[in-house]
């Protein structure tokens, strides 16, 4: 009686219908997008659209339905934002194939569905194996281990392969794949692993030096050699975006874990000298910064770093204005690979700032879901878990979006859900449902938890 | 159970919202606030891609189209066509898909629609969903002017390099601007993009310069025709008349040098003092070389800059256009020479043409225009062109003076060639000498009729396939300014 009447202040419902409406809406826009751009490109609706509305709605449907078995809990927004940004993106990704001349069979939009069929099978596949997160944190070291390994591999010979002038690529056979988008997952859950384990003796043991609380070497060693080890692969690598990422990731979560300021003094410091330095010493690294300060400098030129892509995307986002030219009457085609990094530049201009601003909400409602996660939870492993893995959707929109809209220089990644990439799509699926499988936990009514939470207490316990 | 880390991670979600609003701040200040000066960067491809699809107005001479847009099955949806294609490309200038020049650039806004004063008609277009048509610029050009000019050119032969202006002098209308050899603006519009670069590099890579509107675009030294000029200044600033006596010997010792000057063919002018009608008759240089000596530096700077010279852009509805010079100091050996049009000055035809507009406009100086009235695609107008005065050159009493001697020029002098029967025609030639392996400019300006000024001329005939001997500005030039004065004058 007790547990109920202390359940009434803080039980969530479980809101399974309400996903099930948003859900809907995000397969208007997904269908509705595919069919609008049929209508705006080629003058009619496409003949596939019973076969692919089909297809779409089969996948995020099927997910729904297992959320509903396996997860009943968890947080409702989420699916729908994820489905909504994927079947947009899909519909843009069409829409680019077009104006390449690929015909309905071939080209990414097929590809990007199949890899979203993957995905959606991995994020159920997550959620139906993974009935709790904190099994997870038996393998800190395993997933630290592991996304090394994963950074290394394109540097090997024979399968990585140098695309653009950055090395993250792997190919075996006919599949390519950046292994870089799976390492920033089990990267969050090996920081996470040991930050739950080590914050008390990081936030309180150690020196203070210059009103900063310095740890002790022992206890930062094992997280600190780690995170060198992967920055020093992507500097290598030219991942400029990705050692962004993992940079500002291990700052956040040294910052939740320890609850100290410093950390973020002591890592914006960092980053700042690590900024300066990369834009003098290299060279890859001082071009992108010269391209950011003056792009139209560097337009059309036939010598040294060119802006084209950038310039392009901002032609076209200034093109499209307010509300967008409408499918089939801009050039979105204009921007260089505009169905992965620039694929908000394409948005921009055919769907126009409307738009842009609302899949900008969208990401920022997925960070604040899963922020609220974090922040409901009732496990540090979960919270530190989900803070990071909201904290890379957070990071990796700015990066992107702030690099193609020229609020920050260039660097690349891919804009979750709505760019063309298998890898990088699986990933954040598998991390929305992470995601969910913490918030499942977190919104489920305490009587059920109070039982199996204190077992399960034990058993991290008793985890190396 | 535990509440620990939720303050590092309501931090943390501030910070996540103050990115995020970076970033829709920034898309913004890109899409909304920057958008205008980002459209209107040349290289942006966008706005030209989408001027390609859109019905684009029409450019007309009178009722005929000159340059109008038609639907086409291609890339685009409307091909631009130029029916006249060479003839009024001067004027029309071409659209390509790489660049846009003459009334095509400077009234690209009406034409392409985007106009603010075509807004109401954008507005009815996106509430039929009808697609929106830009408006028609109707040109101040008479097609029979035009034509005659056309024409004249085309009897002078191939290899002919030629431009002829007609002005309305009471209004600073243009009836007509034309230039040889010209260029066929279909081709550059073509949708076949290699084939219009092509096109357009061997345009530029062409000698005889064909993408040159020379009627605005060359300078050349005026010659005799610059005589007008001179006797303007002496007329107002030394009081002269057409009785007044002149030098009439065959030859003239320059001061400050041993250089002496000669008339054509060394001959006199037909006494050792004779009146200016007859120095002006017979175009005599030592006559107008001496005048040149007796006024000062500033008298015949300021005359010359009253008609136009030195003053940039007084054409501002067609690009490009060239300023007319006289030269900014001179010795007085070198004011005798440029009293006669020759060592640095340099007229373009338009200005030339301006002098005779503005004697037969009793002294006054209208600013020429080539754009009418532009209208909206159902034809409504929406703006219309006022003739406005550039300046007041001479008094109306130096004008009539001047007009008498012109008149006499063509009756019984140099300028026979222009006459028109039962129409009194004022007008002078001109013969400028360049280098010695060159052959002269021919020049003819004039207006018609003389006693109620209709039409004022102007026709430089920078080089054709003429005999050398042959050369002279009545002979090349008069018949084609006289075509064109009788397509205005007997219509």
């Amino acid at each position: 009686m007790s547990a109920q009447t202390w359940a009434r202040e803080f039980v969530h419902r479980q809101r399974r219908g309400a996903e099930l409406f948003l859900l809907i809406l995000s397969l208007v826009v997904g269908i509705g997008g595919y069919a609008a751009v049929g209508i705006g490109v080629e003058q009619k609706v496409p003949a596939d659209i019973v076969g692919y509305g089909g297809w779409l709605a089969v996948l995020i449907i099927g997910a729904h339905i297992v959320v509903r078995f396996v997860a009943p809990y968890a947080d409702p927004v989420l699916l729908p934002l994820v489905a909504m940004l994927n079947g947009l993106g899909l519909a843009v990704i069409r829409r680019l194939d077009l104006a390449a001349g690929a015909t309905q069979n071939d080209g990414f939009a097929k590809q990007q569905l199949i890899w979203m069929t993957l995905g959606v099978v991995l994020f159920a596949g997550t959620l139906i194996g993974l009935r709790d997160h904190r099994i997870m944190q038996r393998f800190t070291y395993t997933s630290g281990l592991a996304a090394v390994v994963l950074l290394l591999l394109p540097m090997l010979p024979g399968i990585g392969k140098d695309i653009n002038g950055a090395r993250i690529w792997i190919h075996v056979g006919p599949l390519s794949f950046q292994p870089g988008e799976l390492a920033k997952v089990l990267l969050v859950i090996a920081f996470a692993g040991y930050l739950v384990l080590h914050r008390d003796a990081l936030a309180l043991a150690g020196r203070r030096v210059a009103g900063i609380d310095l740890p002790r070497g022992r206890d930062l060693g094992p997280i600190l050699a780690m995170w060198l080890i992967s920055l020093m692969i992507l500097v290598r690598q030219s991942d400029l975006g990705s050692s962004l990422l993992f940079f500002g990731l291990f700052v956040i979560m040294l910052y939740v874990a320890t609850e100290r300021r410093g950390w973020i003094i002591v890592g914006g410091g960092l980053f700042l000298v690590g900024a300066v330095a990369a834009a003098k010493l290299i060279s890859h690294v001082s071009a992108r910064v010269d391209i950011w300060l003056h792009p139209f400098n560097h337009y059309q030129t036939t010598a040294g770093p060119h802006s084209d892509q950038l310039v392009e995307s901002m032609f076209g986002m200034a093109w499209g204005g307010l509300l967008g030219r409408g499918f089939g009457n801009g050039s979105p085609y204009r921007i260089s690979y505009a169905n992965s990094d620039f694929i908000i530049g394409a948005i921009g201009e055919e769907l126009g700032l409307a738009t842009v601003l609302a899949v900008i909400l969208c990401y920022g409602l997925i960070v604040e879901r899963g922020l609220r996660t974090a922040i409901i939870c009732r496990d540090d492993f979960g919270k530190l878990l989900s803070v990071g893995l909201a904290s890379s959707f957070a990071l990796q929109v700015f990066v992107v979006v702030g690099g193609v809209t020229r609020l920050i220089p260039l660097t690349g990644l891919t804009t979750p859900f709505l760019s063309y990439g298998g890898s990088s799509l699986v990933a954040n699926w598998v991390i929305v449902a992470l995601l969910l499988r913490i918030s499942d936990q977190a919104r489920r009514p305490l009587p059920d938890l109070s039982f199996s939470a204190s077992d399960e207490a034990t058993q991290v316990v008793k985890l190396p | 159970m535990t509440a620990g880390m939720n303050r590092p991670i309501r931090t943390l979600s501030v910070f996540c919202l103050l990115l995020f609003v970076a970033l829709m701040l920034n898309a913004t200040y890109l899409q909304y606030f920057k958008s205008k000066s980002l459209n209107d960067d040349p290289r942006n491809r966008r706005v030209i891609q989408a001027a390609f699809s859109r019905q684009r107005g029409a450019i007309l001479a009178g009722k005929t189209a000159v340059a109008h847009s038609v639907p086409s099955n291609d890339q685009f949806k409307f091909q631009r066509t130029y029916p006249k294609g060479p003839e009024y490309a001067p004027l029309t200038g071409y659209f390509s898909y790489y660049s846009q020049t003459g009334i095509e650039h400077s009234q690209n806004e009406v034409l392409s629609g985007d106009d603010s004063r075509l807004f109401v008609t954008r507005l009815v277009d996106l509430v039929n969903n009808s697609d929106p048509k830009g408006g028609n610029v109707e040109l101040t050009v008479d097609p029979k002017v035009q034509d005659a000019a056309w024409n004249g050119f085309k009897q002078l032969g191939s290899g002919l390099q030629a431009a002829a202006v007609a002005i309305e002098p009471s209004t600073g209308r243009i009836l007509a601007m034309a230039s040889t050899p010209s260029f066929d603006p279909n081709v550059l519009a073509d949708h076949d993009l290699t084939a219009s670069t092509k096109a357009y590099d061997k345009l530029l890579k062409d000698d005889s310069q064909p993408l040159l509107n020379r009627a605005i675009q060359t300078t050349l030294p005026p010659g005799s025709t610059f005589k007008l000029v001179t006797s303007a200044a002496a007329m107002e600033d030394l009081g002269m008349t057409p009785d007044s006596k002149v030098n009439g010997n065959s030859s003239l010792k320059l001061p400050q040098t041993t250089h002496v000057l000669h008339n054509e063919n060394n001959e006199s002018c037909g006494g050792n003092k004779v009146t200016m009608t007859q120095a002006l008759d017979r175009s005599c240089n030592v006559a107008f070389a001496d005048i040149g000596l007796k006024l000062t530096d500033a008298q015949l700077r300021a005359q010359a800059e009253k008609f136009g010279f030195d003053q940039s852009q007084y054409l501002t509805d067609l690009p490009g256009q060239a300023t007319s010079r006289f030269p900014k100091v001179l010795t007085p050996p070198l004011r005798a020479l440029s009293a006669i049009g020759q060592y640095e000055v340099a007229a373009t035809p338009l200005q030339m043409a301006m002098v005779s507009a503005g004697i037969a406009n009793h002294g006054v100086v209208m600013k020429p225009y080539v754009v009418d009235r532009v209208t909206s695609a159902d034809l409504d107008v929406l703006d219309q062109t006022k003739p406005s005065e550039l300046s007041t050159a001479v008094s109306a009493k130096t004008a009539g003076m001047l007009t008498e001697m012109m008149t006499s020029v063509v009756d019984q002098g140099t300028g026979t060639p222009a006459k028109i029967p039962g129409v009194k025609v004022a007008g002078k030639t001109g013969t400028a000498q360049s280098t010695a392996e060159r052959p002269p400019y021919a020049w003819f300006t004039g207006f018609a009729p003389a006693d109620n000024p209709k039409v004022a001329v102007a026709v430089l005939v920078q080089s054709s396939n003429t005999d050398r001997s042959e050369i002279a500005g009545g002979a090349l030039a008069g018949p084609i300014a006289k075509a064109m004065m009788e397509a205005v004058i007997n219509p």
